[in-house]
């Protein structure tokens, strides 16, 4: 599989990265390297085995539905960047 | 100069026990040694000198009303991928470099609980993703057995203080080798436990499927202590597991004899320095020589680890990174001008370049259209590498095999071309894909530089491993050599 420029330009936005316009070309070299690397696992036939999602087959734990953290807003906002009044700051998203 | 900083975790706490030393004076100890040492090697992002003396103090209180457990009072350092509480947690970005974490991680909460008395933060790969510590934003580790060489990565740093004896126990983590493969390029023992043995909770997340926090310390038996202290059943860890925890230390003592060690086939064919194979051999010998009984076992597909490594571990630290947004901590870029610029342009000057390239594939793995063929497809080559261990475990109680493929590397050796920094984990990464515990353990030396011997057991089986390990030790001196220097 070939990797495009246009491709590093999707993905970048779809993982929300701003690469500058020179980056371009280094990074699709080194992405298509890394997914050379990993086509190596096309030589395995893998028609019908179960993906492993996890190491240990055991299911996802329930426990009863109470409340059990304490509200601890100002200590959590205490790191962000941009808070008033006990909201998050951000551009404006609507006119 | 006292020689404190050369005695085992067991020695440290007679000697608190007896009033030999205060923990203040170990601890104080340790800090003049970080002071002497640190501006060359690089290995602790924080120093807590302050914080550190007072928690010894409290330390030396509990011992004197004879309240003392096995590690009261005994100082030690946390990869800074660990949260603590108050003191910054960097998880060595840029991103995360303003980041004051308000709670402390599991590990760290039990650790202290113990009475452990926490030096400082340990420099590491970016996000832990990196095999040398060059990665850092705060600049790479180097090798106190060689400034010239990398220290291995991601735990890098806490390898590197525990090697140069800055600090006589370490927290690591490992996703694809990053306590075993630093553990062996610096020469010391390294655990990374059963997936879920220990627990994730305030552990900055890289690849949820596959993390995995352990002890790294000089000798097995420190780190069966230390392991005593962090493993258990944590309601915080959805994936924490939930069954008891064997008692490490009572099993050090069995005699090997009887014990079936399965060679791994593959871990000494082409790729294998010649010279760490030799040391491999002598290793081997030891253990036959011990009782143990040496048989070749074969994990035929564990050369597609580092295929489907490189789709699970990016695919799932795309997901786990999403959380850096520039809105509810780390770093912010100035002046947006809309949310989107806000994203963008905070993400891309808070990570690094390894973090991106990480973060891009794991992205383009989960796109529509591509899911299939890449997580689908990796997740499926992890069930038949971990098919390959069931069944090599049919035939050994341990299986045995080099940590990496070669010592240490020289510093930007690797670090342009991110493939070859991948496959010096070549040896590490399918344990981690079929979630077993590993340790990597120092074998004698090749050209002056630490090896590491790997013993990789099946599920829950650590008291094993570290039985292994501390017999071989009892016999051997190669994990008691230190650099020159220090």
């Amino acid at each position: 599989m070939t990797l495009e420029r246009d491709d590093v330009e999707k993905i970048a936005h779809l993982a929300r990265l701003a690469v500058a316009e020179e980056e371009l070309e280094p990074l699709r070299g080194e992405l298509a390297g890394i997914l050379h690397l990993v086509e190596q696992m096309e030589e395995l036939d893998t028609a019908g085995i179960t993906p492993m999602a996890h190491p240990l087959e055991m299911a996802q734990r329930l426990r009863p539905d109470v409340v059990t953290e304490e509200n601890r807003r100002e200590a959590y906002q205490a790191v962000a960047p941009l808070v008033e009044n006990g909201l998050y700051l951000v551009p404006k998203v609507i006119e | 100069m006292s020689d404190l900083h050369q005695k085992s975790l067991r020695e440290l706490a007679t000697g608190l026990a007896a009033g030999e030393f205060s923990s203040v004076e170990l601890t104080e100890h340790f800090l003049e040694r970080i002071r002497a040492h640190d501006r060359e090697l690089n290995s602790f992002i924080t120093v807590c000198d302050k914080e550190a003396l007072l928690q010894a103090g409290a330390a030396d209180e509990r011992i004197q009303k004879g309240e003392a457990g096995p590690l009261t009072g005994i100082p030690l350092v946390h990869k800074d991928i660990f949260c603590t509480k108050g003191v910054k947690t960097s998880c060595g970005s840029f991103m995360l470099d303003n980041f004051v974490s308000p709670y402390d991680a599991t590990v760290v909460e039990r650790l202290a609980g113990a009475g452990m008395v926490m030096l400082g933060k340990a420099n590491m790969d970016e996000f832990a993703m990196g095999s040398s510590n060059e990665t850092s934003h705060y600049g790479p580790v180097k090798n106190p057995w060689d400034t010239e060489r990398v220290p291995g990565g991601s735990s890098g740093g806490s390898a590197a203080a525990v090697a140069a004896r800055l600090a006589p126990a370490a927290t690591g983590t490992d996703t694809g080798g990053s306590i075993r493969q630093p553990a062996a390029f610096c020469g010391i023992t390294g655990l990374k436990p059963t997936y879920g043995r220990v627990s994730r909770w305030g552990m900055i997340a890289f690849a949820s499927s596959l993390d995995q926090a352990g002890p790294m310390a000089r000798s097995a038996e420190d780190c069966a202590l230390l392991l005593s202290a962090m493993a258990g059943f944590d309601e915080k860890d959805s994936t924490s597991a939930e069954r008891p925890v064997d008692d490490y230390l009572a099993a050090l003592e069995q005699p090997l004899g009887g014990l079936k060690v399965g060679v791994v086939k593959e871990f000494f064919e082409e790729g294998l320095d010649s010279g760490m194979a030799a040391s491999m051999e002598q290793a081997m010998e030891e253990l036959k020589r011990l009782g143990a009984e040496l048989v070749e076992v074969s994990l035929p597909h564990s050369k597609y680890s580092v295929a489907a490594y490189y789709v699970v571990a990016p695919a799932e630290c795309s997901s786990n990174l999403a959380r850096f947004d520039g809105v509810r901590f780390g770093h912010r870029c100035k002046d947006p001008k809309d949310l989107e610029d806000l994203y963008k342009r905070s993400r891309s000057e808070g990570f690094g370049a390894e973090v991106k390239r990480r973060i891009m594939i794991g992205t383009y793995a989960l796109s529509a259209g591509y899911y299939d063929a890449y997580y689908l497809k990796a997740q499926q080559v992890r069930q038949v590498i971990a098919d390959d261990f069931r069944k090599a475990f049919e035939q050994a109680d341990l299986l045995l095999g080099p940590a990496s493929p070669e010592t240490a590397f020289r510093l930007g050796e690797k670090s342009s071309d991110p493939v070859s920094m991948y496959l010096s984990d070549i040896y590490t990464i399918a344990v981690n894909l079929a979630g077993l515990p590993a340790l990597s353990m120092p074998a004698p030396r090749v050209g002056g530089l630490p090896a590491g011997l790997q013993l990789i057991g099946n599920y829950f089986d650590e008291a094993r491993l570290l039985n292994a390990a501390h017999q071989l030790q009892r016999a051997t001196d190669w994990h008691l050599q230190t650099p020159e220097g220090y």
